[in-house]
């Protein structure tokens, strides 16, 4: 499996994720013909007349494009972000919720969907607050674990992620004891969801997606010298500190964003990295670029057995990602292993 | 000596074997079911029902507390001194522990169909003493409900029920999906639901395919939805019911209870389709 060059990963994975996003826009619940697709596709971008009927051209461009659109971006954030984590931290499992921002994001959501009634799911209010309580969390872990000194290193900052963690974790779950209609909600947003997206969701992630892209990319030569420990990096020159937390910010950001827009989706920030570790090797001026690229086709798949697998009924893509994606990574586990 | 006696021994055997005929029917009721607390009130019940659970919002008189139904705690019912509690089901073993206090406990469950919803109301009648009044509720219900049906044209239309506006639905195995049945509707949740739960969540490319003609919203309280927002929704300017103005707008506690308010709800369908009807 291991290329003779390394680089070839790079156009390997643009492949895979070219077929990911036209496997997506093509494979749906509804048949709307491959090349009817394509053609209303570029009819929709250069502002053309596009061949389809009116109900069959909004699932098209509507509900399916934005889909897909969405999935690439967040697989590919949550992926970069899960490797930036796991080199800043030199942590294996980190994941990008390690430092609270999953249960910071749940517990904003759980206190829309309780105390704002009627403004949850698909109002406006869910995502802000979900991005507010991810990133208050992540601020609050930061702090805690900075206040251990520097001499405690990633590790005090794994550990106060845990703490705010569970904190968060309690109060949400007490007010949704406290809101038990909203259980069903919440629960929905819990398992994570694409299936009510929209090009509004896209053009909410867009931005941060990019930005957050372009630091973990800028980052990714320190990230390899920080992977040989904070006082080595520091000796090579490294302001150790300032490269962890702006790439714990960019990644948090980021994940936050992923988070506000499409719930918890697990076990992307850590298969796709390690997948591509496995396989292509753990230098970060590769793995950071890979993640992204094969992260969003990663994701846009999913999504893809998401909505087709029980087809016209939905499966929620955490449901996917955790159930496709451990089997898969445990094969390239095993293989890896054999051939070392 | 033994003669003197006798009347004595029996006045008592008189009391205590009247006792079960005469036996006051509970005064002290405590209802952790939403849609018990409907019908106790509707049937004349109200002033026996000292506490209902906090998901019960209706009616507004009803002694609300912060009880739950959900993750009850046994302690907390008994200090209302209660002769009756009505729960929906056996929460976190709730019913053991009411029995352990010589509570009388009556568990009435999500009913599956308009029978089994009466059934329910009847039973409530019973023990609680207004039986004629129950008979009486369930006789207007039905007529009430058969006139609604009665009232729709019968043409075979599609219907989408939304419980969240993430797309679960109801198909017609469910209690609000049998009174779409009624009305001979198709429903496009069922052709989803291969795991049998009866609440599928559906896709929205699917929901826009179906094109359903008739749309409730059964997500008003939880979720905000409206008429306005659905029409607004990416793509479901072209779905029929957002067209013909036949998309229906119901508080979420009339569509998911089996009370007296169910005919509520099968009049607003009945109006819906009448007004497409023609």
């Amino acid at each position: 499996m291991r290329l003779a060059t390394p680089r070839l990963w790079i156009p390997a994975s643009v492949v895979f994720l070219a077929a990911a996003l036209l496997t997506g826009a093509l494979v749906g619940p509804v048949h709307l013909g491959a090349l009817n697709v394509v053609h209303a596709t570029f009819a929709h971008v250069f502002g053309l007349h596009s061949p389809l009927s009116g109900a069959n051209d909004a699932i098209l461009w509507q509900l399916r494009l934005p889909r897909v659109v969405l999935g690439a971006l967040v697989g590919g954030t949550l992926a970069a972000a899960g490797a930036a984590y796991q080199g800043v931290f030199r942590n294996p499992l980190a994941d990008p919720y390690l430092l609270g921002a999953a249960a910071g994001a749940g517990l904003g959501a759980t206190l829309v969907a309780s105390y704002a009634p009627g403004s949850g799911l698909s109002g406006d209010l869910l995502p802000i607050s979900a991005f507010v309580g991810a990133g208050v969390a992540v601020v609050a872990a930061y702090t805690l674990g900075r206040s251990a000194g520097a001499a405690a290193g990633p590790a005090a900052l794994v550990l106060a992620g845990v703490t705010i963690a569970s904190f968060f974790t309690a109060l949400q779950t007490f007010v949704q004891q406290q809101h038990v209609e909203t259980v069903q909600e919440v629960y929905s947003w819990l398992l994570g969801r694409l299936a009510t997206s929209g090009w509004r969701e896209v053009g909410i992630i867009a931005p941060y997606a990019a930005a957050a892209w372009l630091i973990l990319l800028g980052h990714r030569r320190l990230l390899d010298v920080l992977a040989v420990g904070d006082e080595e990096a520091a000796a090579l020159g490294v302001n150790v500190g300032r490269v962890r937390l702006f790439v714990v910010v960019a990644a948090t950001i980021a994940t936050a964003a992923a988070v506000a827009v499409s719930g918890l989706i697990a076990f992307v920030g850590i298969i796709v990295p390690h997948t591509i570790r496995l396989v292509a090797g753990g230098s970060y001026r590769l793995l950071l670029p890979l993640s992204v690229v094969a992260g969003a086709g990663f994701l846009v798949f999913a999504d893809v057995i998401a909505r087709t697998v029980m087809s016209p009924a939905e499966l929620p893509i955490g449901v996917v990602t955790a159930f496709f994606g451990a089997p898969f990574f445990a094969v390239v586990l095993h293989t890896s292993k054999r051939r070392a | 000596m033994f003669r003197r006696l006798i009347p004595l021994v029996a006045a008592l055997a008189a009391i205590l074997f009247a006792q079960p005929a005469t036996a006051r029917p509970p005064q002290r009721i405590i209802s952790l079911s939403p849609a018990a607390t409907e019908s106790l009130f509707a049937i004349g019940a109200g002033n026996q029902v000292v506490a209902v659970d906090d998901q019960s919002d209706y009616p507004k008189k009803a002694p609300h507390t912060s009880l739950s139904g959900v993750t009850p705690n046994v302690e907390a019912i008994a200090s209302y001194r209660p002769d009756l509690v009505v729960v929906q089901y056996d929460a976190g073993g709730v019913v053991e522990g009411l029995r352990k206090l010589s509570i009388r406990v009556l568990v009435q469950p999500s009913a599956q169909n308009l029978a089994a919803a009466y059934g329910e109301i009847a039973q409530l009648g019973n023990v609680t003493g207004h039986k004629r009044a129950a008979a009486a509720l369930i006789g207007r219900m039905k007529r009430t409900i058969k006139r609604a049906i009665a009232s729709a044209p019968r043409r075979r239309l599609s219907v989408y029920h939304e419980l969240s506006p993430d797309f679960y639905s109801a198909t017609s195995k469910t209690f609000i999906g049998g009174i779409y049945k009624l009305f001979g509707l198709r429903n496009i949740a069922d052709a989803a639901d291969s795991t049998g739960s009866g609440y599928p969540q559906l896709s929205a490319e699917y929901i826009l395919s179906a094109n359903p003609s008739l749309v409730v919203l059964a997500d008003t309280r939880c979720c905000g939805q409206t008429v306005a927002a659905v029409a607004k929704r990416p793509g479901w300017n072209g779905v029929a019911a957002v067209r013909t103005g036949a998309v229906v707008a119901i508080d979420d506690s009339i569509a998911s209870r089996w009370g007296p308010r169910i005919v509520q709800f099968v009049q607003a369908v009945a109006k819906a389709l009448r007004k497409l009807g023609r």
